[in-house]
């Protein structure tokens, strides 16, 4: 009926205010030295040699990786929405017991470094493992590591949780009263879901296919490890190009063209968010009901297969954990307490775990508070402007760690932002990648705070900051808790950046896995494989305490 | 507890005007039902009186203060919400003693205040429940309740009894209005429901398309409304469009003795229902189409009715429609004659 | 629902709480750089790299000066970040450029010329720098590994010679590295141009595409993934490029004690990797530094070297036991000319990419 007159109750002031620590924070962390490695990449002598663009772009060996990058990234995509479409009826239709454990255990692979995650495909897909064992019973000879197969079902196992959560939680959203209404009119299940189920989805669907793509377009560790040398993305040929070759010219112009796919994918994400809010009132609990008839068969099926995709290579991890040369025991775990060598730069694992908790925390708290102030400065924009900003905040997520972190080298050189050897730099990357999560959890969950409480608030007599601490503050608390809790969580996983910056005194848990991975010996991989397993059940715990906590739109995804 | 005084109040949102030119005085004590159909600009009027939103031109006096530019946290006017808008992350105590903790009242006197307060809306014992276990009615008790426990100078509601179902609508009504006169309070209440305004108000006035039609008691306005309009809005039925001519006016019904009583050319008029007598020898006639009770008395709702003498008017769907106060024996389908008491007619503007 | 949200904010409040303890813990051990004449600089690393804790403190102890290592990535990562921060660089020293990569960065002139007094222990064939900008610390051989076990079951001996391997016998048994992406990829590289000669390693690597070599992007994806005779390896490929070390490596970290390394060594197939250290140009403390290069060429940190990065020495000291039970000594290892690497190393790397992958 009436319109709220945001301009009257917020002035600009607040607005600009909110977004000066996160414009601060993200200039500082990420745009600058992103713009000034893709400028050092791109100016010769002082001068723009804008020559490079075209000179790399129509260049045959980046049509090969830009069409490898966008094909790989494409088939993922559908792939992962077919795979985990299913588990999204799952998550929006069905109550079973150990549903909540599901949903926790579906998040964590989205968390765990690709690290872990590429050793764990490895020997899954390997000679030795599940897959080829399936393959010699039926007579073929499979070997799929370093194929693109073996990439693509990395990326399902990473991206499985984003499609099963976001579209399960639309189709929550879904009246099952219209489903009930079309078989009434003689729909059968399939033409029901066609016609009925699928259009409600189809923003959900087309919102987690856009975060998808954007994540397997700019896959590097997955890729690296598991493709081979022959494969390479976008993301790894800038890896290859700046760190091997210092060739930042056409780095610079490579990276250009994946921001330039990454801002395509993060606007159809836009599209796609935009057209969300009609689905997303109604209370989710009550349209869970107990599976009955054929349903118990596809509850049977889709655990089946999300067991398949995402626990084989998890218990395979675990598995190998515990698997010591003298048959199955905790001798890796015993040796995760000694302190072994004596070595300056060695540091017992255990103290990784203190460390990446510890780290964790710091970018937890600092993703939080940044975060939190850019959800409530977009909550008071509207329009455009706050979809682009919205955007803008995800874009860490499609620049190469490595730009950033070289870019760090050559930005934040001189005091007082002298900031290359600080140990604050690793909790403030992991942050920018936190960030947008952050963004993601609680944008909504302010957005839907009703303006009605707000100005009941008012007119008792709260003056403004009171209203914001009585009413949204509280409101928030939740979302803010699971936030929080998913930021930890992708701290605890987070790899590519940390690796860069990572002191040699303190690494965290993902990079302490890396260097027992590249030392030779049974032991070290032992280690590696119990200190991933050690990761896994802390993201798994965090993820579960997340769940319980906040709701299931946790992450935004 | 103050008077309200709103001078020349206007307001648009976007280019579409609200509220144009509004003037309220309600005094001191009393009570006014803000009476209109949905998107009168009625509640954009009462957030502005709450210092919700601010008024493009005009002003707000409590008492003898000019309040327009003063924010809602410094206004003292208590606002009770259509939804409620209760605090889901407090308890009923919390929600209650909200405005009092805002206050700076200590922690003591506030739970003193806050039993009182759910004393006065009849939810003793109701302190520790949780909003979301409660019924709509209970819900609305624990709303005015939070309004009215830190002593506002002025209380506003805004369709107070929309959400609730008839039953219990006309219980809290009578409550309410007790509630007002024992507390002695200055009362806005905002509402579309005719029955509400009049059971409510001291006064009702009437807004329509951002302009008050009509300030008065509320047997004045529901008797005699300034315009059709208005007389739609209040519930009559019997509104008809007509012409005053030589010896009354002229309408479809036929020729009317009326009093012109004034008016000339085009007018209203209103035949309230007690005015139209069934007899036998009445000079219209009409078919029945439809029996209802409206509040426990028979009304038949008789179509085309018309002059009994004219042959081409027989036809049931040509012709206006009356509601008649139906005698005992009509069942649908009955011709009736009738006669309309020229006397009660009740002309309006055009 | 309470209880649980109560648990997370407990456990974020503890981590907080071992974060502040962690921030006291990291100042103690950091030096007060107002506490006395302690000087304190750094040495940039790669990932590689590592010593003994009680050699470094020997260093402190005899010096006053304490170290702090900073590992920046691979050895090419390192290089890189090095040049791009010329000028203003973040350490004082640098450990770990090679000799196929010495030559880009003796032209990006990253480095102050420094003669330390102890090269005189060091074999002249190892100084590629008349200048001395960069000093040798030490060498290691990348050689091919086989699998003891692994061949045998295979019927094979271990081949002789990088020649052996184009035998259709050795099919679908070796994994290289990537030469574009691996350092010991490149030097195995290097090994068959030196071998074939710069019109010969052509044919050569036909033949090992014809004989199903595989290519592995770096040492930890061929070693741990392809190759058989890594412990608790999936891979079946018994034979890989690593390095002269490795076998006494799988018997110093096995689980259980083994009398015989897993693993062997084709010595006639190794090439030689020279590592040295540098100081950086923008330095504030010349004179720290140059001790602590002198310091590198000590029988202190020269005996730590093998078994910190299972590289060898280039003075004469005594080696652990395991390395002469079980690791190979390279009479004769290729060696190619740095400024023939420079010259030619890009465009080899790109002929190699031709041939092995495309």
């Amino acid at each position: 009926m009436n319109a709220p007159d945001r301009s009257a109750r917020t002035p600009r002031a607040v607005t600009a205010a909110a977004f000066a620590v996160p414009v601060a924070f993200l200039g500082v962390f990420f745009a600058v030295p992103v713009a000034t490695l893709i400028s050092t990449g791109l100016r010769e002598g002082g001068r723009w040699d804008l020559g490079a663009v075209g000179e790399v772009l129509t260049s045959p060996s980046t049509r090969s990786v830009a069409w490898f990058t966008l094909w790989q990234a494409v088939v993922s995509t559908a792939a992962t929405v077919v795979a985990a479409l299913p588990a999204a009826w799952l998550i929006g239709r069905i109550r079973f017991p150990g549903r909540s454990l599901l949903m926790a255990a579906l998040i964590v692979p989205f968390v765990l470094p690709t690290v872990v995650v590429g050793t764990a495909f490895l020997a899954v897909l390997g000679p030795d493992g599940p897959v080829a064992a399936l393959g010699g019973v039926l007579g073929f000879d499979v070997d799929l590591r370093r194929t693109a197969t073996a990439v693509i079902l990395a990326h399902v196992f990473f991206n499985y949780a984003v499609v099963a959560r976001t579209v399960g939680a639309a189709w929550m959203a879904v009246d099952p009263a219209a489903e009930d209404a079309a078989r009434t009119l003689g729909a059968d299940r399939w033409t029901t879901f066609r016609t009925v189920t699928l259009p409600q989805l189809r923003p959900a669907l087309a919102g987690a296919a856009s975060i998808v793509f954007l994540f397997t377009f700019t896959s590097f560790g997955v890729v690296k490890i598991l493709g081979g040398p022959r494969i390479a993305t976008i993301e790894v040929e800038i890896h290859r190009l700046t760190t091997q070759l210092l060739d930042l010219r056409t780095a610079s112009v490579l990276s250009l063209l994946q921001l330039a796919a990454v801002i395509a994918a993060l606007a159809l994400y836009r599209r796609a968010g935009a057209r969300r809010g009609s689905a997303r009132t109604r209370a989710g609990r009550s349209v869970l009901h107990r599976p009955a008839g054929a349903e118990r068969w596809g509850v049977a099926a889709t655990i089946t297969s999300a067991a398949l995709l995402v626990g084989v290579p998890i218990a395979t991890l675990v598995w190998r954990s515990f698997d010591t040369a003298g048959g199955p025991g905790l001798g890796y775990y015993r040796a995760l307490g000694s302190t072994g060598r004596g070595s300056a730069l060695f540091v017992p694992p255990a103290e990784a775990v203190r460390n990446s908790l510890v780290i964790g925390a710091a970018a937890a708290t600092t993703a939080l508070i940044v975060g939190g102030l850019a959800a409530v400065g977009l909550h008071r924009l509207g329009g455009r402007a706050r979809g682009v900003a919205d955007s803008s905040l995800m874009l860490p997520l499609g620049v190469s760690a490595v730009t950033v972190g070289f870019g760090f080298l050559i930005a934040l050189d001189e005091p007082p932002l002298d900031l290359r050897t600080s140990p604050l730099l690793i909790p403030a990357a992991q942050a920018v990648i936190a960030i947008p999560f952050v963004v993601r959890t609680l944008l909504p969950a302010l957005d839907a705070v009703p303006a009605r409480l707000r100005e009941a608030a008012a007119a008792l007599g709260a003056p403004p900051h009171r209203v914001w601490w009585e009413v949204d503050a509280r409101l928030l608390r939740r979302p803010a808790l699971g936030a929080l809790g998913f930021a930890y969580a992708i701290s605890l996983g987070e790899f590519g950046a940390t690796v860069f910056i990572a002191r040699a005194d303190a690494p965290t848990v993902p990079v302490a896995i890396f260097r027992a991975l590249s030392q030779p010996g049974a032991l070290n991989v032992g280690q590696a494989m119990a200190l991933s397993t050690v990761l896994l059940a802390l993201t798994a715990a965090v993820m579960l305490l997340v769940d319980r906590v906040g709701d299931a739109r946790v992450g935004g995804f | 507890m103050s008077s309200l005084t709103v001078r020349g109040v206007s307001k648009a949102f976007g280019g579409l005007t609200v509220l144009d030119g509004v003037d309220l005085a309600v005094e001191d004590g009393s009570t006014l039902a803000l009476l209109g159909p949905s998107g009168s600009g009625k509640s954009t009027l009462l957030r502005i009186v709450a210092g919700l939103d601010q008024p493009d031109a005009g002003s707000v006096h409590l008492d003898d203060d000019d309040v327009t530019h003063r924010p809602a946290h410094r206004r003292g006017v208590g606002v009770v919400f259509q939804d409620q808008a209760l605090f889901p992350h407090l308890d009923v105590a919390g929600n209650v003693g909200f405005g009092l903790r805002m206050a700076g009242v200590d922690r003591r006197e506030r739970s003193v205040r806050v039993r009182d307060a759910l004393d006065v809306v009849g939810l003793s014992g109701y302190e520790h429940r949780d909003p979301a276990t409660l019924s709509g009615g209970e819900a609305q008790r624990v709303a005015l309740a939070r309004a009215l426990a830190p002593r506002p100078a002025v209380v506003l509601l805004d369709e107070p009894l929309a959400a609730l179902d008839q039953l219990l609508r006309e219980r809290l009504l009578v409550e309410l209005r007790s509630l007002f006169d024992d507390l002695d309070v200055t009362v806005v209440a905002v509402t579309h429901d005719p029955t509400e305004a009049a059971a409510l108000g001291d006064r009702i006035a009437v807004l329509l398309d951002g302009r008050i039609a009509q300030v008065g008691a509320p047997g004045a306005v529901i008797a005699a409304p300034a315009s059709a309009e208005v007389a739609g809005l209040v519930g009559q039925r019997n509104v008809f469009d007509g012409r005053v001519v030589e010896g009354g006016v002229e309408t479809s019904l036929g020729l009317l003795a009326v009093d012109p009583a004034g008016h000339a050319g085009p007018v209203a008029l209103l035949v309230p229902p007690s005015a139209v007598v069934p007899t036998p020898d009445g000079p219209l006639r009409g078919r029945v189409r439809g029996l209802l009770y409206r509040s426990g008395t028979p009304v038949a709702i008789v179509a085309g009715v018309g002059p009994r003498d004219d042959p081409d008017r027989m036809s049931p769907t040509d012709g206006p429609t009356l509601d008649v106060l139906a005698e005992p024996g009509w069942v649908v389908g009955d011709e009736v004659t009738l006669r309309i008491h020229a006397a009660s007619v009740h002309l309006m503007v055009r | 629902m309470t209880s649980t949200r109560r648990t997370l904010s407990a456990l974020l409040a503890a981590s907080l709480v071992v974060a502040a303890c962690g921030d006291d813990d990291a100042e103690t051990t950091t030096p007060d750089p107002e506490h006395g004449a302690a000087t304190s600089i750094t040495m940039l690393t790669h990932d590689s790299f590592d010593v003994s804790e009680e050699v470094l403190a020997a260093f402190t102890e005899a010096t006053g000066i304490t170290v702090e290592l900073l590992p920046s990535g691979d050895a090419g990562s390192m290089l890189n970040q090095a040049i791009l921060t010329k000028g203003s660089p973040q350490g004082d020293v640098l450990f770990g450029v090679d000799s196929t990569f010495l030559s880009r960065a003796l032209d990006e002139d990253l480095f102050l010329a420094y003669e330390s007094p102890a090269l005189e222990d060091v074999d002249e064939s190892l100084v590629l720098d008349p200048e001395h900008r960069v000093t040798p610390i030490d060498t290691g051989d990348v050689c091919l590994n086989y699998d003891k076990a692994g061949l045998a079951e295979a019927g094979l001996e271990p081949p002789a010679d990088l020649a052996d391997l184009a035998d259709p016998a050795y099919a679908g048994t070796l994994v290289v590295e990537n030469p574009a992406t691996s350092s010991p990829g490149l030097a195995y590289l290097l090994a068959t141009v030196a071998e074939f000669g710069e019109d010969g390693w052509q044919d050569h690597w036909r033949a090992l595409r014809a004989n199903d070599v595989e290519v592995a992007a770096g040492w930890e994806e061929a070693y741990y993934g392809s190759f058989s005779g890594a412990a608790g390896s999936p891979g079946d490929r018994p034979i890989v490029v690593s390095y002269a070390s490795s076998p006494p490596a799988e018997v110093i970290f096995a689980e259980e004690p083994l009398d015989e390394a897993p693993t062997g060594v084709v010595e006639g197939t190794c090439y030689r990797q020279i590592e040295f250290a540098g100081i950086l140009a923008g330095t504030e403390h010349e004179e720290a530094a140059q001790q602590l290069v002198d310091f590198l060429l000590s029988p202190t940190f020269q005996e730590d070297v093998p078994l910190n990065m299972f590289v060898y020495p280039v003075i004469d000291v005594e080696l652990p036991a395991e390395f002469v039970e079980h690791g190979a000594q390279p009479q004769d290892p290729y060696l190619l000319e740095a400024d023939v690497v420079a010259a030619n190393r890009d465009a080899w790397i790109e002929e190699w990419t031709e041939i092995v992958l495309r």
